[in-house]
């Protein structure tokens, strides 16, 4: 393993994805772009998942070219409906 | 100090009350988010709320963080609660003391619009008629992201 992060996924895209998480690993100098990219290309169901997620990494929110760290958390944040 | 948790059991909304209220405060005010039997004219059963559970508890710190650097009173609580509530039940509970009413209001308001903006908590909808629906969300700032496609 190179590059393994844990994706995680929750409410809409959990149920249309079928799963809560998932290891993937990915390459050195790897940006969470490359991951959306990466799953996307696994076509379906993860085609389901936007071109331009909202993401949290390690418990906080994202841009897409953050580069990704070996063991980082990478969860997938469909829009939100607290309160 | 601020106190915010995310937990699965009821809300005893006393024991949030009691966190908050000093000397110096003449206004404590506490707002609950209620489910209620109806979404857009269509009855509803129930609500299952889902939480990114790591992240909504440093998250909703935050947020009552930055309600009392505006208000300059600490005294504030929130909690959200997730899993399956019944009509009626309390999803939130966020009680505020300052020392006049206006800045209680506004912290109070502040702290749920915030909730509603980037708290990671997704709810969905049971209707009576046994269909079952995510509630369409909002997009948190600062992420550039789009909705499910």
């Amino acid at each position: 393993m190179t590059l393994p992060v844990r994706t995680l996924f929750f409410a809409a895209y959990r149920d249309r994805l079928g799963i809560a998480e998932l290891e993937v690993d990915l390459w050195a100098g790897a940006t969470v772009a490359d991951l959306v990219a990466e799953l996307r290309g696994r076509g379906a169901p993860f085609d389901i998942l936007p071109e331009s997620p909202a993401v949290a990494v390690n418990h906080t929110y994202a841009f897409l070219d953050e580069e990704l760290a070996a063991g980082d958390e990478v969860a997938f944040i469909p829009p939100v409906a607290g309160g | 100090m601020v106190f915010a948790s995310v937990c699965t059991d009821l809300i005893d909304t006393n024991e949030v009350l009691t966190r908050v209220g000093s000397d110096q405060d003449g206004a404590t005010l506490l707002f609950l988010g209620v489910v209620r039997d109806h979404a857009d004219g269509r009855p509803v059963s129930g609500m299952r709320y889902d939480a990114y559970e790591e992240m909504a508890t440093p998250v909703l710190l935050g947020i009552a963080q930055e309600a009392a650097d505006r208000t300059g009173s600490d005294r504030i609580a929130v909690v959200h609660r997730f899993g399956e509530l019944s009509i009626g039940d309390v999803s939130v509970a966020i009680a505020v003391s300052t020392p006049h009413r206006a800045e209680a209001y506004d912290a109070s308001r502040y702290v749920i619009e915030e909730i509603k903006k980037r708290l990671p908590v997704w709810k969905k909808e049971h209707y009576t008629d046994g269909g079952s629906e995510w509630v369409a969300g909002t997009v948190p700032p600062g992420t550039a992201s789009q909705g499910i496609s």
